[in-house]
Order: C-alpha cells, then sequence, then structure tokens
C-alpha cells in the first residue's frame, strides 16, 4: 500500500497523467481516492438547533488519507459540486473537532441560511455525499497543551458561528487530558441569540459541570458582549490569552476592550451577503477595499482596475474589455456588477475580471 | 486588402454591437448543465482515447490503431479542452481541473505564454497589421500590406516547416525571433520566457519520448516514434484549422490607424471580417475544438464552444442584415485558398488581381 502511496503521489506520475491529474484519474476509479487532493465523504448529519429559518447542523467527515490533520482553531475551504448548475461553490468553515492527526474524521458545525447556496446543502447534505476540501488553514489556533508548562488561565469570546473554532480548542484541551488539576483556569463566554439556537447546548452543560476548571458563561438574547462584564468575569482580561471569533459587531466591541492588548486573537467570520435590489446604474456607494495592498478608497462606480490604477496600483491586465481574462482576481467579500451585462454577484471569494467589474458598495479584492 | 471592406457608420456599428451583446448575454445566461456535461464528456472520451491509445503499443500489430488513438486524444486535448479552457470558456463552473488559470495543456507552449499572446493580443487585436503577431507568426507573409523581401520566396517551406514543426513555432511565438531580428527587442527581454519554455519542453519530452516509450520496455523505439507521429498528426491538423480561420479569401486584415479608439460594436464588426469558418459536420467541428466557428469564437472567445453552433445561424443572419461578409466553405475550399495565398505572396508585387464577382464578397 506504501509502495503504491508513493508511486501515485510521484512526479513521474504527474508527468505520465498530464495534462490531467493523477487525482482526477484516481476520482473516476473511486471518490475517495486521492494523490493530492483532499476531498471527504459526509459520514453523518446531525441537527443541532432547529432555528426556523437559520437550522444549524454538525457534519461528520471522513477525509481521504491525503488529509494532513489540523490544529484546533483551523477551517477548512469546502467545495460542493451544486446539482442542477453545474457549479462548484467553495466556501471557508472552521473545524469544531477537537486536533485530528493524518486522515481522521473531522466535523464542520455549519449554520444553514437561505442566500448561503453552500451551508443550505450542506445543512441537508445527505451521507454518502463527497466533498472537496483543502487542507486546514489558518493562524487563529491553539498552540497550547494539556503539556504545556505554565499557568496562564485562557479566554474564549464567541458569538453564534463563531463558536465552532473555539470549541474545537477546549475539545482538544479536554480530550488531550485537561483537567482541575492544571492550574489553568479556562473562561468559555458565549453568546447566541436565544437558548432555542444555542449549539453545543448538552455538551456545554456537561463540560461547565465537570471538574475541569473550564467555567462557561452563556448569553442569550440581547445581551451582546459588554466590556463591564467581561471585567467582572475575567478581571485581567487585557493580559489573558484570548481567542475571540464572531460576527463583525461583535468582534469590533472586543477589539474596543482589549486596547491593543497582543494577548486578543480574533477571527471574523463573514456573515452572508445579502444582494440588494439591483440598481442597474452605476453605484458609487461604499468603500472598495484593496487588501493585499492595504488601501481603502471610496468607490467611484468605476470597474475595479481602473480604480486601483488610480491609486497608484499596476495589477496585470489584457484587453480591458472583458474578453482575454488576463486581469483575473480574487474577490474576497461584496458585490460587483459586470459593466457589460450588467449582471451583478455577490458570492465570497469568487474570481472576478476586474477590467469589467465595478463595485457595488463595499467590496474587498486581493490587489 | 485593409480598405477593401464596407464601412458601417457608427450608429450602425452601434446597433451591430448591441445585437452582438444581447445574443451573448442570452447565451451566458443559459450556461448550465448540459454545457459542464458535454466538457466533462470531451474530457472523459479524451481520456479513455488516450488510455486506449497508451496501451495499445503493447500489441506491436495495433500500432497503427494506438497512434491514431494517441492522436484523435491529443487533438481532442488542445483543440476542444486546452484551447478553449484557458479562454476560461468553463471558469463558471468553479471546477479547478477546467479553470483558465489552473489548466496546462499537452502542448510545449506553456499556457501562461500562450494565454498572453492568443487571448489578449490575437483576440484584442485580430487580424490588425503589425499587432496581431498571429498573422503569419512573424515567418510567413499572408498579407499584401506585409512589405515584401526576398526572404520570403522561401513562404511555402517555411509554411511547409511551421505546420509540422507547428506545437513548436506556437512555443517560439512568443520569443519574437522576427523583432530580435530587426533589433527592437533583446535577447534580454526573452530571458523568463525561454526557461519557461524549456521547463514546458522538458516535461513535454519526457512524457512522450521517455517515460512512456520506456514503459513499453522493448518496444521502445515503436512507441516513441509512434508518440512522434501522434505529435505531428496534431500539429498539421491544427496548423490546418487556424490557417483556414483567418487566411483564406475572404478575411479582411486591418491597419492600426483605422482600429484607433474603436468602439464595442467596431470591434465585433473587426472580429467578423478578419475571421472564416470552415463548414463541416458535428464531428468535424468536435476535432476542431469548434474552431471551425472561427467569427463565433471570435465574437465570444469566452462562451463553451459547443454553443457556437448553435448561434452560427442567428450571427449569419445579422451580419448579413448589415451586409458584412461571413466567410465559410468547406474545408477543401478553405485549404486551396490559404495555399495559394502562401504561394502567391511569396512573390512581391501584384497587388490585389480582381477576381470574378463571387456570391460572397472577396477581398484577395
Amino acid at each position: 500500500m506504501i509502495v503504491l502511496d508513493r508511486i501515485v503521489r510521484s512526479r513521474t506520475a504527474a508527468a505520465l497523467a498530464a495534462p490531467h491529474s493523477v487525482d482526477h484519474y484516481l476520482s473516476r476509479i473511486n471518490p475517495m481516492w486521492a494523490a493530492h487532493e483532499v476531498r471527504a465523504r459526509v459520514v453523518d448529519v446531525r441537527r443541532e438547533t432547529s432555528t426556523p429559518g437559520a437550522p444549524v447542523a454538525t457534519l461528520t467527515l471522513q477525509p481521504t488519507a491525503t488529509w494532513r490533520g489540523h490544529r484546533a482553531g483551523q477551517y477548512v475551504q469546502v467545495g460542493l459540486d451544486v446539482p442542477g448548475a453545474a457549479r462548484r461553490m467553495t466556501r471557508c468553515f472552521s473545524i469544531s473537532s477537537a486536533a485530528s492527526r493524518p486522515g481522521e474524521q473531522i466535523t464542520l458545525t455549519v449554520r444553514s441560511h437561505a442566500e448561503g447556496q453552500v451551508s443550505r446543502r450542506l445543512v441537508d447534505a445527505e451521507p454518502g455525499r463527497v466533498l472537496h476540501l483543502s487542507q486546514a488553514q489558518g493562524d487563529f489556533t491553539l498552540p497550547i497543551s494539556p503539556a504545556t508548562p505554565g499557568i496562564d488561565p485562557l479566554l474564549f469570546i464567541t458569538g453564534g458561528s463563531g463558536i465552532t473554532p473555539a470549541m474545537s480548542m477546549v475539545r482538544t484541551l479536554l480530550r488531550d487530558g485537561y483537567s482541575g488539576r492544571a492550574g489553568r483556569p479556562v473562561t468559555f463566554l458565549h453568546h447566541a441569540r436565544s437558548p432555542e439556537d444555542q449549539i453545543y447546548a448538552d455538551e456545554l452543560a456537561r463540560i461547565a459541570a465537570d471538574d475541569n476548571d473550564v467555567t462557561v458563561h452563556l448569553r442569550h438574547g440581547d445581551a451582546v458582549f459588554n466590556e463591564l462584564e467581561l471585567r467582572r468575569l475575567v478581571p485581567r482580561f487585557r493580559d489573558t490569552d484570548t481567542w475571540a471569533c464572531g460576527p463583525a459587531g461583535m468582534i469590533d466591541l472586543v477589539r474596543a476592550a482589549y486596547a491593543g492588548s497582543p494577548r486578543l486573537r480574533l477571527e471574523l467570520f463573514k456573515p452572508p451577503v445579502s444582494t440588494g435590489p439591483t440598481s442597474g446604474g452605476i453605484s458609487a456607494e461604499g468603500d472598495l477595499v484593496l487588501a493585499a495592498s492595504d488601501l481603502q478608497v471610496a468607490n467611484s462606480g468605476a470597474p475595479i482596475l481602473e480604480q486601483a490604477e488610480a491609486l497608484g496600483l499596476t495589477p496585470e491586465f489584457g484587453c480591458r474589455m472583458g474578453i482575454c481574462f488576463s486581469c483575473t482576481t480574487r474577490k474576497a467579500e461584496g458585490t460587483v456588477r459586470n459593466v457589460l451585462s450588467g449582471v451583478e454577484s455577490s458570492l465570497p471569494d469568487e474570481d472576478i475580471q476586474i477590467c469589467v467589474s465595478a463595485p457595488v458598495g463595499d467590496c474587498v479584492v486581493d490587489l | 486588402m485593409t480598405t477593401t471592406h464596407q464601412r458601417l457608420t457608427p450608429d450602425q456599428l452601434e446597433a451591430f454591437g448591441k445585437e452582438m451583446d444581447d445574443l451573448r448575454q442570452r447565451i451566458l445566461a443559459d450556461l448550465g448543465e448540459d454545457d459542464a456535461a458535454y466538457i466533462r464528456g470531451i474530457v472523459k472520451r479524451q481520456q479513455q482515447m488516450e488510455v486506449l491509445g497508451r496501451a495499445l503499443y503493447y500489441l506491436p500489430p495495433a500500432w497503427p490503431l494506438a497512434v491514431a488513438a494517441l492522436s484523435v486524444s491529443k487533438i481532442l486535448e488542445n483543440m476542444e479542452i486546452g484551447h478553449n479552457v484557458m479562454h476560461g470558456q468553463y471558469d463558471w463552473m468553479g471546477d479547478p481541473h477546467l479553470s483558465s488559470r489552473v489548466y496546462e495543456w499537452d502542448n510545449v507552449c506553456p499556457s501562461e505564454q500562450w494565454k498572453y499572446s492568443h487571448n489578449y493580443i490575437h483576440h484584442t487585436f485580430t487580424n490588425i497589421l503589425g499587432k496581431d503577431r498571429d498573422i503569419g507568426y512573424g515567418i510567413l507573409r499572408m498579407d499584401e500590406d506585409q512589405e515584401w523581401h526576398p526572404y520570403y520566396l522561401g513562404n511555402p517551406v517555411y509554411a511547409l516547416l511551421l505546420m509540422v514543426f507547428f506545437e513548436w513555432g506556437v512555443a517560439m511565438h512568443d520569443l519574437e525571433i522576427e523583432n530580435i531580428v530587426k533589433g527592437t527587442r533583446s535577447m534580454q527581454d526573452n530571458k523568463a520566457l525561454h526557461a519557461g519554455i524549456m521547463r514546458k519542453v522538458r516535461r513535454q519530452a519526457l512524457k512522450d519520448y521517455v517515460l512512456f516509450p520506456a514503459l513499453t520496455g522493448p518496444l521502445f523505439p515503436l512507441t516513441f516514434l509512434g508518440n512522434a507521429t501522434a505529435n505531428l498528426v496534431r500539429n498539421v491538423w491544427a496548423f490546418n484549422i487556424i490557417f483556414c480561420g483567418h487566411f483564406p479569401a475572404g478575411a479582411e486584415t486591418f491597419s492600426q490607424e483605422e482600429c484607433e479608439d474603436e468602439s464595442r460594436g467596431h470591434w465585433y464588426h473587426r472580429q467578423v471580417l478578419g475571421s472564416a469558418n470552415i463548414a463541416g459536420g458535428r464531428l468535424f467541428h468536435i476535432m476542431s475544438g469548434n474552431l471551425s466557428h472561427q467569427i463565433e469564437h471570435h465574437l465570444f472567445p469566452d462562451l463553451p464552444a459547443r454553443r457556437y453552433p448553435e448561434i452560427a445561424p442567428e450571427v449569419r443572419e445579422i451580419c448579413e442584415r448589415y451586409g458584412m461578409a461571413y466567410t465559410t466553405g468547406p474545408l477543401r475550399t478553405q485549404l486551396w485558398s490559404v495555399a495559394k495565398k502562401i504561394c502567391r505572396l511569396a512573390l512581391p508585387g501584384r497587388t490585389s488581381t480582381p477576381e470574378p464577382a463571387a456570391a460572397r464578397p472577396l477581398a484577395a
């Protein structure tokens, strides 16, 4: 088996399979055979909450042997072949299970959104379905294990679906032997819309009850994050290693409370982008963010290429009329309008031709 | 030749451009499962042919069959898959395997360089003398407005050589050797390109001339020869399809001046006049990567090629309504026309010979 594995991963095999990939041939024989790519079979789908309009489910995935494992807090890109439309859509999801080793099962906890083309389908996925995965990514991780010396306390502040990476961290700590004898208190402060909408409610109750030095504080309803409360729970929070993950509004409040403390690690998850009514005309609202250059400018309504050039950038381009694809760039978020067709698209992490795409409202591109 | 085409008024050009934009929009909105199933089906068929061809080498009496299967596979791969995928025709599917940014075709020309010289230069400046380097590939005299030089006496020989070594010609194309000879480009400009080409050449040679022959053990020489033959077959086929796309009588060239600040309608107009279709059956269209519908391809290079036959009657009707020539003909007619042109332009001087008025306006 190891010999076979070596062979399919070799450069010789890649040369022989060209112009296609070895993976392309392997997946024709068995969708779970892979040499480089990662795919995963849905093993189980369990409803966490049945919140109307936004139910949450936990998917257990069996990745291919190519999966290199993940550190607690990391995320994966999940590619789903959308039936009917023949499109593959890719979105990022935090892994909610404890740190995994190569080839081990992982879980994703996904909240369905009416507009979320991928999340909606994942929550209703049938076991047996095969998904495309990336390797685990991201630096929002827990570098500490029960074996790490020290008695510094740990703090997790999460909101809504932002609980998933923190859950992975706490599960990892507890699985690896973290206990009340470690002398390192862990505080878990989570905000959810309602008790019915609380993900992992049973498990969190169990964690809170066990003798493990983990304190769980759940806040429901209108109780947003507030600094005074945090100060009461963890008086020296600015000097406490903290992982915060949640929607933008919560993250802004947490960031302000920490006043630049290096102990704070943040992960923002993208809420679904709602597509407003198609205006048709030129929209000069919002800001254009050129993420790779760390620039932000008021959107002029012109194609992104022109706006970037006006800022002194020199993105690659060719025909400047939408035919040659030389200027294709990843749009991280926001809505763009194709100036030729007038069609708007709001998919996150989408490749767009910047010579013919104008932002509609706020827009973030990798330039 | 640059002045023979009928001029449309700016208003007419705009109306024509609008009709083309609408047509394009209609097809874009309709893209879906059928298009995805089609290209995946072609890839599957191509892979089957490739596996069949490579496997038949183990049966020496089946050698001709092996070469035939491999040739078909290579033609499908370069024309219906590689060329079209690299145009971004299937980028909307979100499948990395069929993405223009990822796909690396079975050809010694690196995809990255091909996309620049073909998708950008050739498709943007189609048939503009001095800008579109696909006119004669810097080697041939394919237009009367290219100044004659005794070098061009060898035109038919160069064409024959380019045909036999077409993929190499395509790879060298970006190095702009003719401009280095002229002194307008330095060797330094080519350094990065050169490295890319050599990397790709090594990979291609390793596959077809070392690894696969070695896998057949004592049959090494036969397999080697078979792979070389399949590459030759594809070279000859691709050269002929491509030369019939822009150079038969009827396809026009343009001067840089008349294309300055052109409108979108003007650009569409130029694509129609500068291209020529080849009539044929369904299988022929597939084997040419639907480049037999060169006019539709040049109007809409990023629409999946299987749509070209479908929209061709409508494109033709619109063009005729605007009094524009829509050049088309069977393969043998177009080949003959191109061959005649290559030979005639080897000689100096002769300005356009008035040809008898035909059903279609001829620009030759």
